[in-house]
């Protein structure tokens, strides 16, 4: 029989604070009861000698001081996980809210698993095919990474998330499966999402876990971590190759600030706390692949820049933690272009060891190589061209703008129901450059 | 990826490789690839001569912060043994940003954008650990800091880049326009230096040739004159520079095409000997004087390129191995006989 503590000292927001019971243990979980008997859970983020701070995921509303019962669990927050979770929907605090009932858990698990030894890792060097050229040519994604995609407030990433989340597949042999976290999302969102993947026949390969931006804020803080709790049972124990996508990071960090505050911490850049880089680490850095076991969690979080800022802390951050990034262009988004992937700004880190002979096709990287050199060209010769104006270009630099144009309008460009394999990407690709003359190709 | 072509390919006796708030995975590929890579020097596995910290960044904080300590403290272990020991701290940012999160924690003053205000002391310190040591026991062993800085939001002027300049000899700045064009490894010439060059001045004059620091000014001198015309050709075009300026700007671009990119992942042009080096820089000097003094005769530019040296310098790198070096001596040889032999037809002509 565990005890029951009676009575609060104070509330504060999402955090609840009590007189320190003897025998707790740091970021245990905790049930708060309430008088009418509603159960809440929590954990405790800072023990005083005196007094014990307790975040409460579900909000604090209609709690008073006086009759709320709380019970220390002895253990870290844990959540129930099965194999029947493929195709239902969540809440961000693992709860099923698509009404088909309970599921049977066959595990449970802490939601805050731990590091991997980096002897005990198997260097990623597959790809996963997400159907679109830009990213499948010029920065792969690896089966294993976390490559981030860097978008701004009122651009398509939610279209481009979604694209991703509906094409992605493996072109070998293994289960292929998504967890979809969702943080603050706007009810509308979470319901374009839902309704694509029903429609779409993919839901079968997702989990998905949405905290809405009606939702407590504090939630928020869970729901990656529930996500990529699934997603390592899905991964590790049941062999599965598992694409991890989370929106919105910044919604997650904001929150964490928000709660940094509350607990009155010195802030440090932006107002964001002192750990927000450790934080984001302890997200990102559950990506990867295990020496002996079959699956791999591949990660995509997805951010919104405030102000289309790159060195904002939050990417500033996420980029020095993941293994590339995907960045969102505003210009090519105005152009009309989509998805609008600004491919010089992009990059996949791990891609040099998974494409290639024996993967996809042995001329990829000095492909990728060309396109990267050529276009970075056409923005030297737009430059120029504002300056002199088009027609006192050379022939050679006339070419350069003409390749732009083609590779922005055919190879970037992508119909939102276009799937194009990284074979006839690839094809595309060295297509497009023969609009170029010959002696400009050093790489290929 | 510049950190690791370092432990892997200079030529230190031992390297203390700290990978602090690194990347899992990339810490695991040094973990698979330095077994299988044989060290020039004594033939065995280069995992022999290295020693890796993997603190990833998921880790706990203050193991990051004790990460560089541990590094160094290993390094003037084997100082002091008399071998030469090259300490590779990838990143010290991540590290300072790790000592800010604790002085947060114990609720100290903030300075400069929050991180606390011993850092430029503790900078300090740990860069004072680097140099060249006669032991107690008679032996000679040194110890090399390669640090990288990853400075937040790309921007120089913040704490960490700054006060590590302060403490530095040498500064390698990568660039981001270069790393865009795939221009490999990204150092960007016009912001890095060395205080080091003309101290190195015997030793070259020893080891490799004594024109060499002649050629590299010449050669920095290049560099430095594109940059400039590059300016002004984007206001007024290239076409309008004149023949020898445009030279300029031909030959910086095989310079840097040919001699400063350099791939990772080509078997010979990964890691280039500097007696190489040298060969590669006299035989673009060569071009260019050669050229120039053709130029001065009135030959015009296009002629002169229509002879393929230039296209053919940029291929030399993979096409030369590195211990052909004589086959540099042939090029010389011929690129003298086919520029006199148009300067001859040229004089004819008039």
């Amino acid at each position: 029989m565990k005890v029951q503590y009676i009575g609060l000292e104070e509330i504060n927001g999402p955090l609840v604070f009590i007189k320190t019971p003897k025998n707790i243990v740091f970021e245990e979980q905790v049930v708060i009861e309430l008088k009418n008997g509603e159960k809440r859970i929590g954990d405790v983020i800072r023990l005083d000698k005196d007094i014990t701070t307790i975040q409460v995921y579900e909000s604090t509303t209609g709690m008073n001081s006086k009759d709320i019962k709380t019970e220390f669990m002895g253990t870290p927050l844990m959540i129930d996980l099965s194999k029947q979770m493929l195709g239902r929907v969540f809440n961000g605090t693992s709860k099923p809210i698509d009404e088909l009932g309970e599921i049977k858990p066959d595990v449970r698990r802490d939601i805050n698993s731990k590091p991997i030894n980096p002897i005990a890792r198997e260097y990623p060097k597959n790809y996963i095919q997400t159907g679109i050229s830009s990213i499948d040519v010029l920065m792969t994604l690896i089966r294993g990474q976390k490559l981030p995609i860097f978008s701004g407030s009122g651009m398509n990433h939610n279209e481009l998330t979604e694209k991703i989340i509906r094409q992605a597949n493996i072109n070998d042999s293994g289960d292929f499966a998504v967890v979809f976290g969702l943080m603050g999302a706007e009810y509308e969102t979470a319901e374009y999402f839902k309704k694509s993947f029903e429609e779409n026949g993919v839901l079968s390969k997702v989990v998905m876990f949405q905290n809405l931006s009606s939702d407590s804020a504090i939630e928020r803080i869970l729901t990656p971590k529930i996500a990529l709790t699934c997603a390592e049972y899905l991964a590790f124990d049941l062999g599965m190759q598992v694409l991890v996508v989370l929106t919105d990071m910044t919604a997650y960090a904001e929150s964490l600030r928000e709660i940094s505050t509350l607990k009155g911490e010195i802030p440090s850049r932006k107002g964001y706390p002192g750990y927000l880089y450790s934080d984001l680490a302890s997200i990102y850095e559950r990506a990867g692949q295990i020496k002996g076991r079959k699956g791999t969690i591949t990660q995509i979080p997805i951010l919104t820049m405030p102000n289309d800022d790159i060195s904002h802390p939050i990417p500033d951050i996420t980029g020095y933690i993941t293994e590339g990034q995907i960045v969102l262009s505003r210009e090519l988004y105005q152009k009309g272009i989509s998805p609008p992937i600004n491919i010089l700004d992009s990059l996949s880190r791990l891609m040099k060891d998974g494409v290639g002979e024996g993967f996809t096709r042995d001329n990829h990287i000095k492909i990728a190589d060309q396109i990267f050199t050529s276009y970075s060209k056409v923005q030297e010769v737009r430059a120029l061209a504002k300056v002199l104006g088009e027609s006192d270009l050379s022939f050679v630099d006339k070419k350069y703008l003409e390749f732009g144009k083609a590779f922005e309008e055919k190879f970037i460009n992508q119909d939102l129901y276009e799937t194009r394999t990284i074979y006839a990407s690839l094809d595309l690709a060295l297509e497009l450059l023969k609009i170029l003359p010959e002696e400009e190709l050093n790489k290929l | 990826m510049l950190q690791h072509q370092f432990a892997k390919w200079s030529n230190a006796d031992i390297i203390v490789y700290i990978g602090c708030g690194e990347r899992g995975n990339e810490m695991t590929d040094v973990l698979e690839e330095f077994p299988k890579l044989t060290d020039p020097k004594t033939g065995r596995p280069m995992i022999e001569r290295t020693v890796l910290i993997a603190n990833t960044s998921n880790m706990p904080v203050a193991a990051r912060e004790a990460s560089i300590y541990t590094g160094i403290t290993i390094a003037e272990y084997y100082r002091d043994m008399g071998y030469h020991v090259a300490v590779m701290a990838d990143s010290t940012s991540r590290w300072a940003e790790a000592l800010r999160e604790i002085s947060g924690r114990l609720e100290e003053m903030p300075a400069e954008e929050g991180f606390p205000s011993y850092l430029p002391s503790r900078l300090s310190e740990f860069y004072g650990r680097a140099g060249l040591v006669n032991s107690y026991n008679g032996m000679l062993g040194s110890v090399t800091i390669i640090g990288a800085v990853s400075p937040q939001g790309s921007d120089f002027s913040e704490p960490v880049t700054q006060n590590t300049k302060r403490f530095v000899h040498t500064f390698w700045g990568l660039n981001r326009e270069l790393a865009y064009s795939r221009h490999y490894p990204a150092v960007d010439w016009n912001v890095s230096y060395s205080e080091y060059v003309s101290t190195l001045q015997n030793w070259y004059e020893e080891n490799v040739e004594p024109e060499f620091l002649d050629i590299r000014q010449k050669i920095v001198k290049i560099l430095a004159e594109e940059n400039e015309l590059l300016e002004i050709a984007r206001v007024v075009g290239q076409d309008v520079l004149s023949e020898n300026k445009k030279l300029i700007i031909e030959i910086a671009r095989i310079i840097r095409i040919g001699f400063l990119q350099q791939s990772a992942l080509n078997l010979i042009d990964t890691a280039v000997p500097i007696k190489k080096q040298y060969k590669m820089m006299q035989t673009v000097i060569l071009l260019y004087e050669k050229s120039l003094k053709l130029i001065e005769k009135g030959i015009p530019l296009s002629e002169i390129k229509k002879l393929g040296f230039f296209d053919e310098y940029t291929r030399l790198k993979f096409e030369i191995r590195n211990e052909e070096l004589v086959k540099f001596d042939k090029i010389n040889t011929k690129i003298k006989s086919n520029f006199k032999k148009i300067e001859e037809e040229y004089e004819e002509h008039i």
